[in-house]
């Protein structure tokens, strides 16, 4: 291919190349610290923040996860999990009465939806803190499930919507007239063949409620209940005269995202851009 | 029944039938609906009434209009309010570099996937890491600053993060390494969509590398631009606690230098005990937002394309 190509154009593909190396380097910056900083001394991090760990000791994590974060990291998993799975159930359901069904403010409804999926969690937090309140469930872990599901379901909803409508009505209509009840046709026709959507939308969920700090800084006050992100925005005051624990802690912290980002890049990206404008 | 499916359009009768004839073994949406319907209206609804019933009271008293006027001339939610205007100023530059991301990638044989993913990266960090790394590599003896100094550049060695002059435009700095890989990802989505005969047509009548993607390329992407840029306006005005909140340990120091209206709703409604203000605030913040929200629908108009036309 390369022999096409003219001298200026030959310059400029490498000055090209040469820009998308510097943005890879900026955006790899802060994990590269990160990670080279956990395997340091504080001493050898304060000195030569930038070199690679000439003799990497894992005493950072050894201090990282003898602290709480086994806690943190269980709370977060069974938040997250609870909740997207719940989400994920429910907003399947709701998304094929929006697409099997066709009735009166149908669209009206959807188009709220919409609307929803920008309304700052920040300004539901005290109405919901006040409910929490009354109900006596400040402190547990069902209260800041059950805002979580709220607030994951309005786009769930929307991207399961905009897929379940594009089956075939064909496909369905078939099973209908073989006499196939509304439930057996969502479960044996639109399900199977609903694996993509269910896991970009399973993916975006478990990212953002995986990453949310306010509302779990807010309804989750004691401390053998901090979810992971709560936990290492503490942490960072805790370990202040030892930052190789600090970085030890924000690499355990990101590692299971980013192993699942490495192996379901294709879905993250579905997932995160399909809020978007039709038409990408 | 049956009759009539024989006889009406196929692709809508079944489902008016199910909607009209709902006790005909069919059960209608309603049931599949209800579950999301309820917590949706808990969380929202319930959410978005109480809201409104507690800017108007003090205490369970009904007061009018009076916290309202006590937000809007309190000085702190002025300066949270500035703050936030402050950061729209970042959206622009988001959209500029996404777009020059986006081109160079498209433009990009060898390595564009590994490339792509460099980029994206960035987007699906946890904030509170990022907060907390970052605050690391910005302090004044941080990593950046001993890079700048190594490089004799010793003059742009700032205390990034604790002079109240320049720890928002830090703050921005870093929002934007973050956002960047979204905007990015989706512009670089509708570019590969498009139809590659006209950028053919025009390469060949000689646009160079600049011509064709300020003539050609960026007029078609203008939808998912303005897109981005309506998003990441909302990002701004609503959604920067958790940088604030992490990298200055819930204070929005220096001073109130990093204030923003959201840790100003955190702290009047829990530190400072005032849920009244707080809730007055959240329902402007609200108002803010609705405004972006209605020119997000306008785009989606405009893209020519209902919501569902696959």
């Amino acid at each position: 291919m390369s022999k096409r190509y003219t001298s200026i154009e030959k310059t400029g593909i490498t000055s090209r190349q040469l820009i998308l190396i510097l943005i890879t380097a900026m955006a790899a910056v802060p994990g590269y610290l990160m990670v080279t900083g956990s395997l340091k001394t504080q001493e050898e991090f304060l000195n030569s923040p930038w070199s690679l760990p000439m003799n990497p000791n894992f005493n950072g994590y050894t201090a990282a996860w003898n602290d709480q974060f086994p806690t943190w990291f269980r709370n977060s998993l069974f938040v997250t999990l609870t909740a997207v799975l719940i989400t994920i159930v429910m907003a399947a359901s709701a998304a094929w009465g929006f697409a099997h069904w066709k009735w009166k403010g149908r669209d009206t409804v959807l188009g709220v939806l919409i609307s929803l999926m920008v309304v700052p969690p920040v300004v539901l937090l005290i109405p919901l803190f006040t409910l929490g309140a009354k109900l006596g469930w400040i402190s547990t872990f069902r209260m800041l499930i059950l805002v979580y599901i709220g607030l994951m379901l309005p786009f769930s909803i929307y991207l399961l919507t905009n897929f379940f409508r594009a089956i075939p009505a064909s496909l369905t209509e078939a099973a209908e007239i073989d006499g196939a009840s509304d439930f057996r046709t969502f479960r044996s026709i639109v399900l199977p063949l609903s694996g993509p959507p269910l896991i970009t939308l399973t993916i975006v969920n478990l990212l953002w409620a995986w990453n949310e700090l306010l509302l779990a800084l807010v309804f989750l006050q004691s401390d053998e209940q901090k979810t992971l992100m709560v936990g290492i925005t503490g942490f960072q005051s805790r370990y202040s005269l030892s930052i190789p624990t600090i970085m030890a802690g924000m690499t355990i912290a990101t590692l299971p995202l980013f192993i699942a980002y490495i192996f379901g890049q294709r879905y993250f990206i579905t997932g995160l851009t399909a809020g978007s404008v039709k038409g990408e | 029944m049956i009759k009539s499916l024989q006889t009406e359009d196929r692709f809508t009768a079944p489902r008016n039938l199910g909607a009209v004839f709902g006790r005909l073994d069919k059960s209608g949406p309603l049931p599949w609906i209800l579950p999301a319907a309820m917590c949706i209206l808990l969380i929202f609804g319930y959410s978005i009434i109480d809201l409104v019933q507690q800017s108007f009271k003090y205490r369970g008293e009904w007061v009018g209009f009076e916290n309202f006027s006590l937000v809007v001339t309190d000085p702190l939610f002025r300066t949270a309010i500035s703050h936030n205007f402050l950061l729209l100023f970042a959206v622009p530059v988001l959209a500029v570099l996404s777009f020059m991301c986006a081109v160079l990638l498209f433009e990009t044989r060898k390595g564009m996937k590994f490339y792509r993913s460099a980029v994206f990266l960035p987007y699906i960090l946890p904030i509170p890491v990022i907060g907390v790394v970052f605050g690391q590599l910005l302090q004044l003896n941080g990593a950046l600053n001993s890079a700048l100094r190594a490089m004799g550049i010793e003059n742009l060695a700032l205390d990034w993060l604790g002079e109240p002059g320049q720890a928002l435009w830090t703050m921005s700095g870093i929002i934007i390494w973050k956002e960047v890989g979204f905007g990015t990802i989706l512009i670089l989505a509708r570019l590969i969509s498009l139809p590659l005969e006209t950028l053919e047509a025009a390469r060949i009548d000689g646009a160079g590398f600049f011509r064709l993607h300020s003539k050609v390329t960026l007029p078609q992407l203008k939808p998912v631009i303005l897109f981005y840029i309506i998003n990441e306006a909302i990002v701004m005005v609503s959604w920067v606690f958790n940088y604030v909140y992490v990298m200055t340990n819930g204070q929005g120091g220096p001073g109130n230098a990093t204030v923003v209206s959201e840790l100003y709703i955190y702290r009047s409604a829990f530190q400072n005990k005032s849920p009244e203000l707080a809730a007055t605030a959240a329902l402007l913040l609200l108002l803010a937002t609705l405004i972006f929200i209605i020119g997000f629908f306008k785009i989606q108009k405009n893209a020519n394309r209902g919501l569902f036309d696959e």
